[in-house]
């Protein structure tokens, strides 16, 4: 039997792209649909993710090409590096700034650091206003 | 380190060499990663000689990455059959993880993975750097230290035995 390999390939790559695109459709969705803040950048991190890597996987694959293989794992290096590290800075930025939280979200053990960051704050407070009698 | 990055640019040049000299080799980008992966194994198995380390590490490296893609595959899932489906499975909770990695590299490659995968998301680090707040979206009260322990073995323990 004779295989096609370009028919193959095709399929592989479009099968990759096609799970990629459906990553980020849901992901766009739970965006939509998710009850608070921190749910739905849980859900956008990880969506994004991975879809964006299976889309460029597909790429890759359909044009089978050393140039272009090295770009895409650079692309996918940056990304998972990268994308991790904005959404914690936006979740830690969301927490100073008291984004509410879904009701239904257990913070038993969250409570200590709240209470610290609440301290924190007055501190700060009373500098600023000392400072500003000095000045 | 030194090690790797030494085997992995002696791989590199092979590839290139081969690219150059050898006419059955056509440019494609599967034949350039087997070309690599050859080399690449080949250099590591010589390391047992002179670097012990570096041969037992690598294999860890690669249980790690395979881990850490099936478990974001696996979040994904999971995360996409709840948005899929009208009713709600969350039980979101913020728990405080205590921590045994201890440098900067350990903390942000354990935070970094924990924020890609199983429906957690890192918010902050304790001043003291002895607790992770992790954001979790399935997080019943019973299972909360079932849960820790599980992110403590799968991720933590293979990040501590690469870095120590």
């Amino acid at each position: 039997m004779d295989i096609d390999l370009e028919f193959v390939k095709e399929i592989i790559s479009s099968a990759f792209i096609l799970a990629g695109v459906f990553f980020m459709l849901v992901a766009s969705i739970g965006l939509l649909r998710l009850p608070d803040f921190y749910t739905r950048m849980s859900a956008i991190t990880k969506g994004a993710t991975l879809g964006m890597g299976m889309i460029v996987i597909g790429i890759g694959v359909y044009f089978n090409d050393t140039e272009i293989m090295l770009k895409i794992l650079a692309i996918l290096f940056f990304t998972l590096i990268t994308s991790p590290v904005a959404a914690h800075a936006i979740t830690r930025t969301a927490i100073y700034k008291k984004v509410p939280l879904w009701k239904k979200t257990d913070l038993k053990e969250f409570q200590n650091y709240l209470q610290k960051r609440e301290l924190d704050k007055d501190e700060v407070e009373d500098q600023l206003q000392k400072n500003s009698k000095r000045l | 380190m030194n090690t790797f990055l030494i085997h992995f640019a002696i791989a590199a040049y092979a590839v290139t060499w081969a690219i150059g000299k050898l006419n059955w080799f056509d440019d494609s980008a599967a034949m350039t990663i087997l070309v690599f992966l050859v080399a690449f194994t080949f250099l590591w198995l010589s390391s047992i000689l002179y670097d012990r380390n570096y041969f037992r590490k690598i294999p860890k490296v690669l249980g790690l990455f395979f881990f850490f893609l099936k478990e974001l595959i696996m979040a994904n899932l999971k995360i996409a059959y709840d948005i899929i489906t009208p009713r709600y499975f969350m039980n979101p909770s913020i728990i405080a993880l205590p921590l045994k990695a201890s440098t900067d590299l350990e903390i942000s490659l354990l935070a970094n993975m924990l924020t890609l995968t199983p429906g957690s998301l890192s918010v902050d680090v304790s001043e003291d750097r002895k607790e992770l707040y992790v954001h979790l979206l399935y997080a019943d009260d019973e299972k909360v230290e079932s849960i820790k322990k599980e992110l403590k073995d799968g991720f933590e323990k293979r990040i501590l035995a690469i870095t120590r």
